[in-house]
């Protein structure tokens, strides 16, 4: 593997494995903000007591996003010292707000949220678990506004030199692309807490342990599931898709398979790319349903990829191809299940549903597959650019790092990554063993 | 306004190193004044509430490093590689070891993480200590600006560097016993009886060490950094830094024993005096280079004036409204920890 191969894995597994706990902080953060808002609404402190549990699964996560957090801001300059001191000016600043922002409201509201509420009172901790919530989501919009600027520029000027000058502010944190990109990341980190949730929900309620705290969990996460299924595809689905279109023309063609230029193009649903033949294999395929979703005309023409000049087709073809279709195959089924879900507690039968239960408690993995598989399609999908249109993925590595240093740092990475996962693992279990209502041991 | 936001920097370092440093002195003497898992647990509860707001300042000097000085940012980032690296595996560490010893009451899981902080902690304070030693002692720089040091080549203070050689292990090790009894002083405040009898004893027997120490980095960095008394020559005001770790040193021994507030802040004075004298013997550079001319100055890695002062727009009030988090976090927490007992 290049040198440029090992930089680019070395952040894909760092980042991939960071995220799969901020989404689910930030999911559970909001969750939790809606079960302590039913217990105040309510005066019901069973909602309390639900809180308490995911407050405790929160701050383990969240533990887990600080520790592989850190080493993301640092691979910037490590790995990446040429983008960094081209964009440093620019994505600089939304890095740096984050830190300013939302960390230091994070990490000193946590320890309010997680070893205070006796002391505060019911008002004073809901409002600390409401800023806790604002911190985490926070820090998902600058993280989200940086890599917004690296799809879709704005508020920049580019001198002679090449380096790249932020001349707005404002541009930068209103860029478009951002607040499309940030509703649909935020909708897809609330269905990663709402199922999670809803898994554990029905595991208890299958064993009829803690039952009604459970039900009643297990029903909040199912409707604020529903909503976020939907929204995941519509509006934000939607709207995101559409300005890959109209900005990344070929990633766009290319995340769908769409080699060759038609008039009502149609969709694929199911296939396997073949890039060096330029058709899809095996295609299931939807007449015109493509250029309907597109313009909302079922006769309109959308531009295959060999349109587009060779040098700026994104690198990985399949790969990019594969990660958006698994992305939106698993949100159709997220919206089909969380849908039949709501239809049950709508009917009074979800509780005794034990097939819908079943699916529920094993579903869970499948909103982390399908966030890394969007992150993936929005990465691979920008390629060969590392700033879309301005620099080239080759162009932002670290020349003076070796490549016998980067593996070197990557196998650590995936060494402690690995031992991570196993106490992470450990510490959910020892959670979901104690179970809902917290019994003292004499 | 580069040179202003040098200072912010060297600023915010300076209030990284006080404040995480005396969660670093407690990491490293915990072993040592703990005599069970009880007095232990009453140690590290200590500094549990604050630890990771500490840390969020290392965090929020890094991304102003980036966003002000993105060619500082990545030529030292990436000329860092290999500590750097190993920085961020012993900053997870010290993570895990405060935050996941609790969930299980097994004596083997606590010893586990209990070793894991208190090596962690003491690793990171000689390597941060290496690190500023490094800056001071200028960097092999090529003729692009940048450089890639290995961990070690010959440990002498040559035109090849590695990161430690004898002048930054000098430092490392000054780094290291400074937060020690930063953090033994923390402890004297914060604890009461055998605890804070142990740590002030602690304080007493490391001040001697820490004078010596202090003396030879001293004498050291005026004799492989020049700039260090070319700088207090051109700008007299400059000697405010070293004076004001200087009366932090002396204050501390005054102090410790009768007026543990007093101590801990005078402790604080000499860290923060520590980091900012080595500041200005950087200063005006943003990097020394071991061979002269080629520095990387403060303007070519600054980002432009127009960025600069936008930054300062957004910058300064948030870092008030962190502050007054902060705040809130330390006048919450208990004013003393006992043993058994309860907080009060």
């Amino acid at each position: 593997m290049t040198a440029l191969g090992l930089h680019r894995l070395h952040f894909a597994f760092t980042i991939t494995y960071h995220y799969l706990f901020p989404q689910l902080t930030m999911g559970l953060a909001l969750v939790l903000v809606v079960l302590k808002l039913l217990a105040l609404y309510r005066a019901d402190p069973d909602y309390d007591v639900a809180a308490r549990f995911w407050t405790k699964l929160l701050g383990i996560s969240f533990v887990m996003g600080v520790v592989t957090g850190i080493p993301m801001e640092f691979q910037f300059g490590t790995n990446w010292a040429r983008f960094s001191r081209i964009t440093g000016g620019v994505i600089g600043q939304t890095l740096a707000m984050e830190g300013v922002f939302a960390f230091f409201l994070e990490s000193s509201v946590l320890y309010l949220v997680l070893f205070q509420e006796q002391k505060l009172g019911k008002k004073l901790h809901f409002l600390a678990t409401g800023a806790l919530f604002v911190g985490t989501w926070l820090s998902g919009f600058f993280i989200v506004c940086t890599n917004a600027f690296m799809q879709h520029p704005q508020g920049y000027f580019r001198d002679a030199a090449g380096t790249i000058h932020l001349t707005s502010f404002s541009a930068l944190l209103l860029n478009r692309w951002a607040w499309v990109e940030y509703s649909h990341t935020m909708i897809g980190a609330t269905i990663t807490g709402s199922f999670t949730v809803a898994a554990a929900g029905a595991f208890y309620v299958l064993q009829n342990r803690d039952l009604i705290i459970a039900q009643k969990m297990l029903k909040t996460a199912v409707i604020v599931g529903t909503v976020a299924a939907l929204a995941a595809a519509f509006p934000t689905g939607d709207q995101q898709a559409k300005l890959v279109h109209a900005h990344q023309p070929e990633a766009f063609a290319a995340m769908e398979g769409h080699f060759h230029t038609e008039v009502g193009a149609g969709m694929t649903l199911v296939g396997q790319p073949n890039v060096e033949q330029l058709r899809i294999d095996n295609p299931i395929h939807i007449p015109r349903l493509l250029s309907f979703l597109t313009h909302q005309r079922w006769d309109t023409e959308i531009k295959g990829l060999v349109e587009f000049p060779r040098d700026r087709w994104p690198d990985n073809i399949p790969l990019l191809y594969y990660a958006y279709h698994i992305m939106a195959g698993l949100g159709s089924l997220f919206i089909g299940l969380m849908a039949l879900s709501s239809f049950l507690v709508y009917r009074g039968k979800l509780f005794t549903a034990r097939g819908a239960l079943w699916a529920l408690m094993l579903a869970f993995p499948l909103p982390f597959v399908a966030n890394t598989a969007g992150w993936m399609t929005a990465e691979l999908g920008r390629q060969p650019w590392l700033v879309h249109g301005l620099l080239r993925t080759s162009e932002g590595s670290s020349e003076n790092v070796s490549s016998g240093s980067t593996l070197f740092s990557l196998l650590g990475f995936m060494g402690l990554y690995a031992m991570l996962s196993l106490l992470f693992f450990l510490l959910v279990t020892k959670q979901l063993e104690r179970g809902l209502v917290e019994r003292r041991v004499a | 306004m580069a040179e202003l936001w040098f200072w912010l920097l060297a600023l915010v370092l300076g209030v990284y190193a006080v404040l995480d440093g005396f969660d670093f002195g407690v990491g490293m003497l915990h072993f040592v004044i703990a005599k069970n898992q009880a007095e232990r647990d009453t140690l590290l509860r200590s500094i549990g509430p604050v630890w990771d707001g500490n840390e969020v300042w290392l965090v929020v000097a890094g991304g102003t490093l980036f966003g002000a000085f993105p060619a500082l940012y990545a030529a030292a980032f990436s000329g860092f590689y290999l500590p750097l690296m190993l920085v961020l595996w012993l900053l997870l560490f010290r993570a895990l070891g405060i935050e996941l010893r609790h969930h299980f009451d097994n004596l083997l899981w606590h010893q586990a993480w209990d070793v894991a902080f208190s090596v962690a902690s003491g690793l990171l304070a000689l390597f941060f200590g290496a690190a500023l030693g490094n800056l001071v002692r200028g960097l092999p720089l090529d003729e692009k600006g940048n450089f890639f040091e290995p961990l070690w080549t010959d440990f002498r203070v040559g035109e090849m560097t590695g990161i430690l050689d004898w002048f930054t292990l000098l430092v490392g090790l000054t780094a290291t016993t400074t937060l020690a009894l930063h953090g033994a002083l923390w402890l004297a405040l914060k604890t009461e009886a055998e605890l804070r009898e142990r740590a002030e004893k602690l304080a007493r027997q490391l001040w001697p060490a820490l004078l010596l120490l202090t003396a030879l980095t001293t004498a050291a960095s005026s004799s492989v950094q020049p700039q260090l008394l070319a700088n207090l020559a051109r700008y007299p005001l400059g000697a405010i830094f070293p004076l004001l770790a200087l009366a932090g040193l002396v204050a501390m021994r005054v102090f410790v024993a009768r007026a543990a507030r007093r101590a801990f802040l005078a402790s604080c004075a000499f860290v923060l005096g520590l980091v900012t004298s080595a500041a200005f013997a950087i200063f005006p550079h943003a990097l020394s280079a071991r061979v002269a001319g080629r520095e990387l100055t403060l303007a070519a890695a600054a980002a432009d004036a127009g960025t600069l002062s936008g930054m300062l727009g957004w910058w300064l009030p948030g870092m008030l409204l962190a502050a007054s988090y902060s705040y809130l976090i330390y006048s919450r927490m208990p004013k003393v920890f006992s043993t058994g007992g309860e907080e009060h």
